[in-house]
């Protein structure tokens, strides 16, 4: 089945509902490398007045990676609620838009809403949505989850803390780690990249983490983000897993390429809620998405990346995470060229993430070769934060030196919860300032005193390398 | 973290405090504030290094000077340009930097063939890793593949070249196994760093996962000598196994070579 439209007196043909979603994306290089982009400014128009025609309900008919194929597909479609699509199953998608925006539509609707979407009608309708529609939606969603602490409460923004060592040597993490708490950063998770993937590597990161959380009370989850399956040895040997991590894709072959499948995820998940360590609640999975890792891997089956990226928000959910994030800017300018498209690209992912049920977070990030800087970072994190983002990523002074790319400093974080207003896991700013690292509105405060941080110092200095 | 004992402990931390805690880590910790910001020394200083890592990128490679440095040292080499038509291209479209223009190939076709080893040095994504690396690497690998009884092919130089574009190159020398050496993606603390990526019986199309990789070749980091010796390792391996990868780390046992480099 081919979707035209007519813009004066010339008719725009689209051969299927892949290439209508693709031509219909705001421009980036992902697209345009995969040879799928729109041609012209207006034929990228017709796509979107084309797409904004199609009725809703077009998305339960069409298949487009197959079913038969692809188990992501199967997962989407044998997972559809039929009745919770009810209340928007009559609309096309730019009415559907229409209803979003619509300041009748409640927080309670949306989220009844969404087991009843699929991942391409979140994606389809985020292509005709403006910035501030993708924001301005995305605000009226909640997603509460918890673990230690409870994640994604209205006017909060939490942070992971992503400690990262070049060799992942233990003080050198616990370092970081302290410099962060000192900002009130980690209450989303305390989380290391591993240099290495060595499952006595896991073990070793994992248990220095929950050692240094334990000594100093901190109402937080950590993590080590090595492989999935390196989580179920450590797990198995006994290993304090708070959560499991693991980075997820669109189709079932670009998942392949990262080496797991849907049963591989259940197995983990299983293992990690087998523990039962969550103090507060029991989301215990943690994944990262992003735009372009289905089309690294050849594996986008002629799709555009974001249509591609909201289907990993459908597995994310079926495991109910406690985290998912976007590392927007970190696959590089040839998915995402500069700040434009990896700001334009981070809104839509929180934006389709929430509008799924899923507790959106992201890296707001970029690397050096990539047209971008600080201050599209700040651009980004600011417009987030009105979005309502569940967290964000903080490292030392915005520089990752194991991973060598840009996310945001701690500072960035007192930044906008200073401009904004967003406090901090309310059992972890109770923390903070229980510690007399902030104040009564819980900021963290500029000078501590040395008796507050002793501990913490001699726990580290203490430490084997 | 809460000592409530009098005296000491009721003192304001000192930066010195914190300070000592970089010994551990080179990480940007410690770094103090200005209200909610960074006091304006470290935040220039972090311009200051993204400025340098930017300028990296961008940088042009002098292709002319460094070929005919390394011709005075006795290398046959020759300069080619992949398909990607500038910087911009080549950032946006990584398949053009992984093929060679049509005048490139021309200039491959008449080359030696048959060689075992075949050498590509690419720009790759810092003018500065080749510039400051290429020619100590190349003396020491050239004195150790000749004492090993290896033949060495005409070294191919590579403007807009990814780590894929010795698999058409070495394919077209007919060579046992291609290096390619190529500058890595600047980091905000080092924008020099060189890579190094071996491929056994290359052939486009290669797998990234049929390659093993050495990375962070510069002075501070993996020096040349170091890196050069764990190369010739690498390609010992190879051609006793003729194989290069995921399989040669299945092969040889212990600790995986990278078969992937953290950045191209």
């Amino acid at each position: 089945m081919s979707y035209h439209t007519t813009i004066n007196g010339t008719r725009w043909s689209f051969p299927d509902l892949r290439t209508l979603l693709a031509k219909a994306s705001p421009a980036r290089s992902g697209d345009a490398l995969a040879g799928v982009a729109a041609q012209s400014a207006i034929e990228r128009v017709a796509a979107q007045m084309a797409l904004a025609d199609l009725p809703l309900k077009t998305f339960l008919n069409v298949d487009l990676v197959p079913y038969e194929d692809d188990e992501v597909t199967r997962l989407i479609v044998d997972g559809h609620d039929l009745a919770a699509f009810e209340p928007v199953s009559h609309l096309t998608v730019g009415g559907f838009r229409e209803w979003l925006l619509d300041t009748g539509t409640t927080t309670g609707q949306l989220t009844a809403l969404a087991p009843g979407l699929t991942p391409e009608m979140t994606a389809a309708v985020s292509k005709i949505m403006r910035a501030q529609d993708l924001i301005a939606v995305a605000a009226k969603c909640s997603v509460v989850t918890a673990f230690h602490n409870t994640i994604g409460l209205p006017g909060r923004l939490s942070t992971r803390l992503q400690p990262n060592h070049p060799t992942d040597d233990s003080r050198g993490i616990a370092a970081s780690l302290l410099d962060g708490l000192l900002f009130g950063a980690g209450d989303a998770v305390i989380g290391v990249n591993p240099a290495t993937d060595t499952l006595q590597d896991y073990m070793r990161i994992v248990s220095l983490l929950d050692e240094v959380r334990q000594r100093l009370d901190v109402p937080t989850q950590t993590c080590c983000l090595g492989h999935v399956t390196t989580a179920i040895q450590a797990i198995n040997l006994g290993a304090p897993v708070d959560l499991v991590f693991q980075s997820i894709a669109g189709s079932e072959k670009a998942n392949r390429g990262f080496g797991i499948s849907l049963s591989t995820l259940a197995e983990a998940h299983d293992a990690a809620l087998s523990l039962n360590r969550g103090k507060v609640g029991r989301n215990v999975m943690y994944f990262e998405t992003g735009q372009g890792s289905a089309l690294s891997a050849d594996a986008h089956f002629g799709l555009d990346q974001q249509t591609m990226e909201a289907r990993a928000y459908a597995i994310a959910r079926h495991f109910k995470p406690l985290l998912v994030n976007t590392v927007v800017g970190f696959i590089g300018p040839e998915y995402l060229y500069n700040g434009k498209e990896i700001t334009r690209a981070g809104l839509e992912d929180h934006f389709c993430g929430k509008l799924l049920g899923v507790p959106m977070g992201c890296d707001v990030c970029y690397t050096n070769h990539a047209e971008a800087d600080q201050d599209d970072m700040d651009a980004l994190l600011t417009l987030l934060s009105a979005a309502g983002v569940s967290f964000v990523i903080a490292v030392p002074g915005a520089d990752d030196v194991m991973l060598n790319y840009q996310s945001l400093a701690f500072h960035d974080i007192l930044y906008v919860r200073q401009a904004l207003g967003r406090r901090c896991a309310p059992e972890f700013e109770n923390w903070l300032q229980r510690t007399g690292l902030a104040d009564l509105d819980g900021r963290p405060l500029e000078q501590v005193t040395s008796g507050t941080i002793g501990p913490a110092l001699a726990l580290i200095e203490a430490m084997k390398a | 973290m809460r000592d409530d004992g009098p005296g000491k402990s009721d003192q304001l931390a000192t930066t010195d405090q914190l300070a000592r805690l970089r010994q551990f880590t080179p990480a940007r910790i410690a770094l103090g504030r200005a209200g909610s910001g960074q006091p304006t020394g470290t935040s220039l200083r972090f311009m200051l290094d993204h400025a340098r890592a930017r300028d990296a990128v961008h940088a042009a490679l002098d292709f002319e000077a460094i070929g005919q440095s390394l011709r005075e040292r006795g290398w046959s080499a020759v300069t080619v340009r992949s398909a990607a038509a500038d910087r911009t291209e080549y950032l946006r479209r990584p398949d053009l930097g992984r093929r060679l223009s049509p005048e490139g190939r021309l200039a491959i076709e008449g080359l030696r063939r048959g060689d075992n080893i075949a050498i590509v040095a690419a720009d790759g994504l810092s003018a500065s890793a080749i510039e400051i690396n290429l020619q100590p690497l190349l003396d020491h690998l050239r004195r150790l593949l000749l004492a090993r009884g290896l033949t060495i092919g005409p070294l191919v130089l590579v403007e807009q070249g990814r780590v894929a574009i010795g698999d058409e190159i070495g394919e077209m020398l007919g060579a046992g196994l291609v290096v390619v050496l190529i500058g890595e993606r600047p980091g905000l603390s080092a924008a020099d760093s060189l890579g190094a990526y071996m491929t056994w019986r290359p052939r486009i199309g290669t797998m990234d996962s049929n390659r093993n990789c050495i990375s962070n070749i510069r002075p501070a980091g993996l020096p040349p000598e170091e890196a050069a010796t764990q190369i010739i390792g690498i390609i010992e391996l190879a051609f006793k196994h003729a194989v290069t990868g995921v399989q040669l780390n299945d092969l040889r046992g212990g600790e995986a070579i990278p078969v992937v480099g953290p950045q191209e």
